[in-house]
């Protein structure tokens, strides 16, 4: 399948069209919302879904070299990736060094729904992907956020790391949800998934969808907000960097061997930013940095693009690379 | 009716600082306080709303303390540690209680 009719297909799906709805509607300024409480059971929800079926795969395949090897290259990928991000960020914007670095550690972290939609479509092509890959995006959460305070520090101080916010970062909720059910999963088994399976297989699309109708509203409110924050070249930048970060993905893919559906998610995880786990981390550490910057170019430009663009993309990348 | 002079301390601050807020201010030994929701509001950065938030660090909140006006100083430098850097409004009002030995 070319990378046109496969973006056609990705664009048109409930998931995709539900994202562009909530944007149109924060554009449009319609009174158009979900309730915090609603949002937040929502991805909690999500949360426990795919690590639940992550840890089930993952009992059905076995432990092997692979997991280890790729775990490790998350990690390395996550810490990595921003210090590629700042050079590019001081280059092509006019960003101060905080805001650069603050951003920067947006896009060595990742984002979970990014992940939770590049899954569905692997799903809907008939792609298998290791279930593993659900352990190797908790593990590439934190890294990048040493990595920004480390360019803050060397480039002119004032990054701190309480003792407390490591505590945060690495126990927050999401995190102990996400690793949580994937153990959960991975001791029960497929016996565990055939009792609960009406509750996190049957309406897990449907959910996504909501959750996403509410990620464009947030998406289209922080455009809004942040028009006039962003100039042209941060702006290329919230396009170049997840393609970027979807080649460096590739090529660690590759030396690793892994197969195409996960080296699709390596990928996506690769390129996509976070919006959930960096900035409350920001916000502590930095709080100097522009949240309208980092939030604007990670909600509002690249998780939009990698939503519709950029998974079909990469997609097809991998798909030439490592072949179907 | 018998009243007393106190202060009421008003700190609205972003959610993600909440923790270390009152763990300050219980460090010197101001254990009476009242946390509040913020729904939404507008400040330096446009306006906001909480409908929607996803984020750990999105919010904030209002820490509401009715103190001895004696104890005024020693709250307000434990707190001042905390949001000095931040997003916030630290503001003081003089009111009056019935229970001042509560304070």
């Amino acid at each position: 399948m070319d990378i046109f009719s496969l973006t056609a297909e990705t664009l048109v799906t409930p998931i995709v069209l539900s994202f562009v709805l909530g944007l149109f509607a924060a554009l449009v300024r319609s009174d158009l919302s979900i309730p915090e409480a609603i949002a937040k059971g929502m991805s909690l929800y999500l949360l426990f879904a795919i690590g639940f079926k992550g840890g089930v795969s993952l009992a059905d395949h076995g432990i092997d070299l692979t997991l280890g090897l790729t775990l490790l290259a998350g990690v390395i990928l996550s810490a990595l990736i921003p210090l590629i991000a700042y050079a590019i960020l001081r280059v092509l914007s006019g960003l101060s060094a905080l805001d650069a670095a603050a951003v920067a550690g947006h896009y060595g972290s990742i984002s979970i729904v990014t992940f939770v939609a590049a899954t569905s479509v692997l799903e809907s092509q008939g792609i298998a992907y290791d279930g593993y890959m659900v352990a190797v995006a908790a593990a590439m959460e934190a890294p990048a956020i040493l990595s920004a305070l480390w360019l803050v520090t060397r480039s002119k101080g004032g990054g701190t790391m309480e003792p407390g916010l490591w505590r945060e970062i690495m126990l927050n909720g999401s995190i102990v949800l996400l690793i949580g059910a994937f153990l959960i999963g991975m001791i029960t088994g497929e016996e565990g998934l055939k009792e609960i399976a009406p509750l996190v297989i049957a309406p897990f699309k449907g959910v996504l969808c909501l959750f996403l109708l509410d990620m464009g509203i947030i998406a289209g409110r922080g455009l809004r907000k942040g028009r006039g924050v962003l100039d042209a070249g941060a702006l290329a930048f919230g396009i170049i960097m997840p393609i970027l970060g979807s080649l460096i993905g590739l090529g660690t893919a590759v030396l690793i061997g892994l197969p195409l559906g996960s080296a699709l998610l390596l990928m996506v995880l690769s390129a996509s930013a976070s919006y959930i786990a960096v900035p409350a981390a920001m916000r502590v550490a930095l709080p100097e940095a522009n949240p309208s910057i980092y939030l604007t170019l990670s909600l509002g430009v690249t998780f939009p693009f990698n939503l519709v663009l950029g998974i079909p993309l990469y997609l097809a990348l991998a798909t030439a690379v490592i072949g179907g | 009716m018998q009243t007393h002079k106190a202060k009421r301390v008003e700190i609205t601050i972003e959610k993600i600082m909440l923790s270390r807020l009152t763990a300050a201010i219980e460090k010197a030994d101001v254990t009476g306080y009242s946390v509040l929701p913020v729904f939404g509001g507008s400040g330096k950065s446009g306006a906001w709303t909480r409908e929607g938030s996803i984020g750990r660090g999105d919010g904030m909140v209002q820490v509401i303390c009715i103190i001895r006006p004696d104890r005024l100083d020693t709250l307000l430098d434990a707190a001042f540690a905390v949001v000095e850097r931040h997003i916030g409004v630290v503001s003081i009002v003089d009111c009056e209680v019935l229970r001042a030995e509560l304070f």
